[in-house]
């Protein structure tokens, strides 16, 4: 805490409200990697920390520069930029992985595990379409 | 009154990713397969960006932006050569 240097009263707040939810959000992606249960459950709550987490994050940080350099800061773009484009392929990469080394066990879970869709309430044939 | 608060939320902030980090760790070291540790250190790498910007904003200093992005980068490039390597055998073919 050495070196913060006084802004003014809006953007002090608009830095720390958008600092403060970034790492929140970031805490309960985490968290909700340790809790979930299975494997296809768990790589849904690190993306929380990657899309909004770090967003809020990078916000926050071209806020504060902008505001301390009195110029716009704008260079944290490319970290969003590339983390938006690469987490979901790496969670799809990742996915497909787990899915090919379970079927390759026989464990993939079962299609049927799922709760069912509206379409499938209403049509039993799964196709979508009202009978009547 | 409001750089405090910005002090103190910088400071919460710094906490509140670390706590992350300490929960992907543990999912890392108990993972009970290989694609969970794989799926723990994707997210320790983005927690630890996420805590080298929050570094950043505190020492007001844009040195920790690039380091940042070379974490972003390279964090990539390894969870797409491990989840290659968990589906083929082998990582460069």
């Amino acid at each position: 805490m050495i070196a913060i240097k006084t802004l003014p009263d809006w953007a002090a707040l608009l830095t720390a409200f958008l600092v403060l939810a970034g790492a929140a959000l970031t805490m309960i992606g985490a968290i909700g990697l340790v809790r979930f249960r299975s494997f296809y459950e768990r790589v849904h709550a690190p993306t929380l920390g990657a899309t909004l987490g770090i967003g809020g994050v990078l916000l926050a940080s071209m806020v504060y520069f902008s505001v301390s350099e009195t110029r716009p800061v704008v260079h944290e773009i490319l970290i969003a930029l590339f983390v938006t484009v690469t987490t979901p392929v790496t969670m799809l990469m990742l996915t497909q992985a787990t899915l090919y080394r379970d079927r390759a066990e026989g464990k993939a879970p079962k299609i049927t595990d799922a709760p069912p869709l509206p379409a499938d309430v209403i049509t039993p044939d799964r196709t979508g379409v009202r009978q009547d | 009154m409001s750089m405090t608060i910005l002090t103190w939320s910088l400071m919460a902030a710094q906490f509140m990713l670390a706590i992350a980090m300490v929960c992907a760790c543990l999912r890392m070291f108990r993972g009970p397969r290989a694609q969970d540790r794989v799926l723990a250190m994707d997210s320790l790498y983005l927690n630890g960006m996420g805590l080298m910007l929050v570094f950043g904003i505190v020492s007001g200093s844009t040195l920790y932006f690039e380091a940042a992005l070379v974490i972003a980068l390279l964090g990539f490039v390894s969870t797409v050569a491990l989840a290659k390597f968990l589906m083929r055998g082998e990582a460069i073919e």
